[in-house]
């Protein structure tokens, strides 16, 4: 059952005419992770913004468990963000910072004191009730952060990009620590992120938003392998996107040639990096650029006759050297016309 | 051996910090441009000989201390003082605190130009104001009475009061705002519990600006006040010009010193240094 359903949400800033959220509809089911994923200036922050009540929707719906909260203030609505910028009070200590939400609530002061520690156990942060905010480093900041929502018992937690001060490595440790928390409590939870791995590692939805508009909801595997549009397609991982055109049942772009079962007409062929296998031949299609050596893998930047460049991954990248001509072998392709999906090699 | 030589000295440059030997110096002479004149002035009010080419004065003595504290008008004029910066502080920060928190964080038309009248009242010669002011003041009734002497140092407060805690109110992170009107907080609740305290010290620095600036404003004070009005500024003046004697001046300066020392010891506790500078948005 969906715990949250969101229907025709519009938000149009005042001043412009800038639609910054654009007829978009969505159902999160109970206990779900949905990743909202986006370039910025999608919406997704606005969206995610229009859930907590801190951005008035224009026009549209948003219900909680069945209960219309579209133009209820922050403070009256079952849900509990964690913000980008942490966002702690730093006048406070950690425990005051987790207790202010329960003492709004008038909750007797030895079941505050339980709830708290509970919750500092939970984010791996026991005994650090009195250390003061500045005292943390950010990745102990943002896990406050994630506390001070979670000890509240939000029907619906909201990430707005948390992860996104941090370095990359503690960014992916944190991920794998709030997607188990998240589980383990079984919290519905709407994420934003523009960070596409984050999406593919964390959600058991994506939705990609480009413009205030839906362009794909889905599983994140399916995201990846079968992009509905381009834009998802170049957006979601890396991937070769050709321009050109099919004649006679094949697609034809500057001495590329492959047989597609799709009818005449412009066209764009995706094919990702792993799917495009290389074979030694001159002079070839394509010739190689730079060839780069990741250790488990390959990666060989090739370029056409007309200077476009494509990427392929290789399995041995010293079978290949600058300057040498390949031909291609795309082994899954997707095509698109007129921004949508028309055909895609089966898996 | 060598080895361990090499690696040796580079710790060794480590441990010993360099002297800044530029900041020593500032710091030197800032020092001797601020305590210098105080110890002079402090010296003078305890002297009762002092003639030149003495280092020192040939006698001190409590003599001044005495026949100052002796005069009714003293004790008169600093009770008033303090009664006169008390209400004015109280006044500004009930007007001015409500309506910096308005321009720092809502919209309204007519809102730049507002704000920047308030530096306007600053950009004319303050005398010329003054006296357009009295001339109004004298048709109220107002001249030489409390309430006159308040409206005009009200005046004068308006500038830090709106500035000073504009830029504090502004400095608050509004994340910090959302954070706990998301945890259940109303409005009014989000305000003292989060943007106060957060932007309290700054605040603090503009209101003990405002009471050391009104106890010690001598214009509006004397030009208003006059006659039914001496504060301790004014009475200063008139000692000084009527009768030139270095230790009544001296005696009453230490006197007019103590308040603002004790309001700057009362502020350590409250403000860190960077609160000034964050209030003019450093």
């Amino acid at each position: 059952m969906a715990v949250l359903t969101i229907s025709d949400l519009t938000k149009v800033f005042a001043g412009g005419n800038v639609l910054a959220v654009d007829d978009f509809s969505l159902d999160v089911a109970n206990g779900e992770l949905v990743c909202l994923l986006g370039p910025s200036g999608s919406g997704k922050s606005t969206l995610l913004r229009m859930v907590g009540g801190f951005e008035r929707a224009t026009s549209g719906r948003i219900a909680i468990d069945g209960e219309d909260v579209t133009y209820l203030p922050p403070e009256r609505r079952p849900t509990g963000m964690v913000f980008q910028s942490h966002a702690l009070w730093t006048h406070m200590n950690v425990f005051r910072n987790l207790a202010f939400g329960l003492k709004l609530r008038r909750l007797p002061t030895a079941e505050v004191r339980r709830k708290v520690e509970a919750v500092l156990d939970l984010v791996g942060l026991s005994g650090y009730g009195d250390r003061h905010v500045a005292q943390l480093s950010g990745g102990q900041q943002q896990r406050v952060a994630l506390a001070r929502s979670l000890v509240l018992e939000p029907k619906i937690l909201l990430l707005d990009e948390p992860f996104a001060s941090l370095d990359q490595h503690l960014r992916e440790r944190l991920r794998e620590e709030v997607r188990d928390i998240q589980q383990r409590l079984g919290i519905t939870t709407l994420f934003v992120t523009h960070g596409q791995d984050e999406a593919l590692s964390m959600a058991d939805r994506i939705v990609v938003m480009r413009q205030g508009r839906t362009e794909q909801i889905d599983r994140p595997d399916i995201i990846y392998r079968a992009p509905r549009t381009p834009f998802v397609a170049g957006f979601i991982g890396t991937m070769n996107l050709i321009e050109g055109k099919v004649q006679s049942g094949r697609f034809v772009h500057a001495g590329l040639s492959f047989a597609v079962p799709v009818g005449d007409g412009p066209a764009t062929l995706a094919v990702r990096p792993e799917a495009l296998t290389l074979v030694a031949a001159e002079p070839g299609q394509a010739r190689v650029h730079r060839v780069t050596d990741y250790g488990t893998h390959g990666l060989v930047d090739l370029e056409l006759p007309d200077g476009m460049r494509l990427k392929s991954m290789v399995a041995h990248p010293d079978l290949f050297r600058g300057g040498q001509g390949v031909t291609l072998t795309p082994q899954k392709v997707t095509l698109f016309r007129d921004g949508l999906q028309i055909f895609k090699t089966a898996p | 051996m060598t080895g361990v030589a090499i690696s040796a000295a580079p710790k060794a440059r480590a441990v010993r910090k360099p002297l800044d030997k530029t900041g020593l110096l500032f710091a030197v002479l800032l020092s001797v441009a601020i305590i210098f004149p105080l110890l002079v002035v402090i010296t003078w009010s305890f002297t009762e000989i002092w003639r030149y080419p003495n280092v020192l004065p040939q006698q001190f003595g409590f003599r001044f201390w005495d026949q100052t504290m002796g005069r009714a008008d003293v004790w008169a004029a600093l009770t008033l003082s303090l009664r006169l910066s008390f209400m004015v502080t109280l006044l500004s920060a009930a007007i001015c605190l409500p309506a910096a928190y308005a321009f720092a964080r809502m919209d309204f038309p007519g809102r730049s130009l507002l704000f920047f009248s308030f530096l306007a009242g600053h950009a004319f010669p303050k005398f010329g104001l003054l006296i357009a002011i009295a001339a109004i003041f004298l048709q109220l009734g107002l001249i030489g009475t409390f309430w006159g002497v308040v409206i005009i140092q009200l005046v004068g407060t308006l500038l830090f009061m709106i500035w000073i805690p504009v830029a504090a109110f502004s400095a608050v992170d509004r994340r910090m705002e959302e954070a706990a009107r998301d945890v259940g907080a109303g409005p009014l609740r989000v305000f003292w519990s989060v943007t106060l305290p957060q932007a309290g010290p700054t605040i603090a620095a503009a209101v003990l600006l405002t009471f050391v600036g009104t106890f010690y404003e001598v214009e509006g004070a004397w030009l208003i006040g006059a006659p039914g009005i001496r504060t301790m500024p004014v009475l200063m003046i008139s000692f000084i010009n009527n009768q030139i004697v270095v230790q009544y001046g001296a005696v009453l300066s230490v006197i007019l010193w103590v308040p603002s020392f004790v309001a700057l010891i009362f502020a350590r506790k409250v403000i860190n240094g960077g609160s000034f500078a964050r209030g003019f948005g450093g």
